[in-house]
């Protein structure tokens, strides 16, 4: 079976449509705790309101990573997850009635080929990948692949970034640009950093039509004043977490409180 | 063939880039900025020139090893001294410089991974001239097998940190040395201790080092009569084999051999070479040859010398791979071993494993060109940190000997 799954703009709009505040995105890794057990927690998410599923593909050597995602991936490698598994799990998403990205450090994409890797996304329903350590200016073999596929590339743009870095994150994203709200790695803040609301309108004034916004983001009420001001609330620690302590039903919890966060 | 010594990034050949994260881009521009108008500012300049001169003790001495070229099939074999540098080995010349620059930049703070502890110390060193606040980045396993360099560093005021994840050893420290950096990016400078990662690092670094090989060129000259038939030098990520390669490179008659971690050998599966084992990927930064899995995932790697033990390599030596104009061989434990002890017995010179890999290589290099044939050895450090690994290598403790 082949579909073409929805592309994230899509998504985004009809939750802007409906009425809520921003779209919840959230994230696991694939294979932790096992490969069954992270596609059955990535369906839960959709049951539980989250309108994009981040499927993350655990690497080596994650230096965008704090503890908590370091952890599960570690063990997700330990339990001899592969690249193909991804798909999978997109497959999954997909029929549950889901919009799903991958979110992949850029050497993993590589050695799986990058136009092969984008065939495999699209044909498992796949809506585009999330590149934390690819940045535009290295993205011309990625950018081709995207067009060819129809797929969705979402580059990170930091507090630090300067407008003329901005200008190039915005016209070389397509779907939303995911917006790095402090300068870090992932993990759980107790607070949200300010950063982040000037960096979503630097985005915008700069013609972003949708952006979302992650790092740090742990529960409902951080995902309601995130709300304020982004298009989307990427949160992914606080729910790996949840997954690590209290099985599917604590991310059903979680994602639950986080979209009413949202709402 | 293009004048491969005069490329200075973002790109060598199909290697090199930005593969970093977007927060850390405009800090990349700021060092490559400063480094740039430092490379032309007298101030600067002069400021490295004298601190080269009377705190690293340069020029660094270029020794002839008579009895040693004996085992290298009778050639005249010269041996570029960074052992006799300050602190130990070649590191400090990048360190120092890097400070420098981060005084510039008006940071506050360094930070640095570190495999051998060289660069931990050199960096460590810096700092404390400088009056600069310092940690570094080491992994668990590197920081028992070289824990006298973990005691030199923490001497010198800095905080070490042993790194706990992943492989723990280098590669995990630079990992960790990333995220510290992204986070306090504002009032930190990350002293990268090789010719890798994101650009401008490789090119910069490479042009800090570069005065090992403008020396040694005129050294070996003086001493010869002519440049040598051969320079040889050990790839970690690569930094003293760039120093003292890239003033060569233009010399077409001049072969180039780079060494390799063999470890336990290419078919064991446990060894750090890249160019025998490994294939190009993007690892800590730059597109670049590394040891990885089927997927993508970074393979562990394996050496007795804990400063070559890391599964990337400097983006421009996998140009120079590529392009043919660098040779580089893998040199198992064993052969390295072999060598540090010869070079300890034939010159009383005790040379760190990292570098006893380069005099292995040389070995086999010297017997293949005979005995009219002029070689250039870069001696990158000096063997003290060593002592537990060789002591145990070859049983010189004795029994029961506890060191109080």
């Amino acid at each position: 079976m082949s579909l073409t799954g929805p592309r994230t703009a899509t998504t985004l709009d009809a939750v802007a449509e409906a009425g809520r505040k921003a779209a919840l995105i959230g994230y696991l890794p694939v294979g932790f705790p096992t490969v069954p057990g992270s596609i059955e927690a990535m369906v839960e998410l959709v049951r539980s309101g989250v309108d994009i599923v981040e499927v993350g593909l655990p690497y080596s050597d994650p230096g965008m990573d704090g503890p908590v995602i370091q952890r599960a991936a570690e063990q997700a490698l330990d339990g001899g997850v592969r690249t193909k598994d991804v798909f999978s799990a997109v497959a999954a998403i997909a029929e549950a009635g889901g919009t799903a990205v991958v979110m992949s450090y850029w050497n993993l994409v590589l050695q799986y080929g990058v136009d092969a890797f984008a065939r495999d996304l699209d044909a498992a329903g796949g809506g585009g990948i999330i590149t934390p350590d690819l940045i535009p200016d290295e993205a011309a073999g990625w950018l081709n692949a995207a067009e060819a596929y129809d797929l969705d590339r979402i580059f990170l743009a930091a507090p630090s970034s300067t407008p003329e870095r901005i200008a190039r994150i915005v016209e070389s994203s397509r779907g939303f640009v995911y917006a790095a709200s402090t300068m870090g790695v992932t993990g759980v803040r107790s607070e949200v950093d300010n950063h982040a609301r000037d960096l979503v309108s630097r985005l915008k004034e700069a013609g972003a039509p949708r952006a979302c916004v992650g790092l740090g983001v742990s529960n409902r009420e951080q995902a309601a004043e995130v709300a304020e001001y982004a298009d989307g609330v990427i949160v992914g620690s606080a729910l790996v977490r949840a997954l690590e302590s209290d099985g599917v039903p604590g991310v059903a919890a979680l994602a639950a409180e986080l979209a009413e966060g949202c709402a | 063939m293009t004048d491969v010594s005069q490329e200075n990034g973002p790109y060598f050949g199909a290697f090199g880039g930005r593969f970093i994260p977007e927060a850390l881009i405009p800090a990349l521009d700021e060092i490559e900025e400063t480094w740039r108008k430092s490379q032309v500012d007298p101030e600067f300049t002069d400021e490295l020139l004298t601190l080269q001169r009377d705190y690293i003790g340069r020029p660094s001495l270029l020794t002839e090893a008579k009895r040693f070229a004996k085992h290298c099939g009778g050639a005249r074999v010269f041996l570029k001294r960074e052992d006799l540098n300050h602190t130990g080995s070649h590191k400090i010349n990048n360190a120092l410089a890097q400070a420098l620059l981060a005084k510039r930049m008006g940071k506050t703070r360094l930070i640095a991974e570190t495999g051998a502890g060289q660069h931990g110390v050199a960096t460590a060193t810096a700092a404390a001239l400088l009056d600069m606040e310092c940690e570094v980045y080491m992994g668990e396993e590197d920081t028992q097998r070289q824990a006298l360099n973990v005691a030199r560093m923490r001497l010198l005021g800095s905080k070490v940190n042993a790194v706990t994840n992943g492989t723990r050893t280098l590669k995990d420290a630079m990992n960790e040395a990333m995220r510290d950096w992204v986070a306090n990016v504002d009032a930190t400078h990350y002293v990268i201790g090789t010719v890798a990662g994101p650009h401008p690092f490789p090119a910069m670094v490479r042009s800090f080092q570069n005065v090992i090989g403008v020396e040694a060129r005129q050294q070996v000259i003086d001493a010869a009569g002519r440049l040598p038939d051969a320079v040889c030098a050990c790839v970690g990520g690569g930094s003293n084999a760039m120093g003292i390669f890239a003033a060569f490179l233009a010399d077409t008659d001049v072969r180039i051999f780079g060494f390799e971690a063999g470890g336990e050998g290419i078919d064991s599966g446990r060894h750090a070479a890249r160019f025998s084992g490994g294939r190009p990927g993007v690892l800590h930064g730059s597109a670049t040859y590394i040891l990885q899995d089927a997927d993508g995932q970074t393979r562990g790697s394996h050496s007795v010398s804990a400063g070559l033990d890391y599964p990337s390599v400097g983006p421009e030596h996998s140009h120079l791979h590529d392009t043919e104009r660098v040779t580089y061989e893998p040199v198992v434990d064993a052969e390295a071993m072999e060598a540090m002890q010869l070079l300890s017995r034939t010159e009383g010179i005790i040379p760190a494993i990292e570098s006893a890999h380069a005099l292995a290589g040389a070995m086999r290099v010297g017997r293949e060109l005979g005995p009219e044939a002029v070689l250039l050895v870069n001696l990158s450090g000096r063997g003290d940190k060593d002592m537990t690994t060789a002591a145990k290598w070859f049983d010189y403790f004795d029994e029961g000997a506890v060191q109080v």
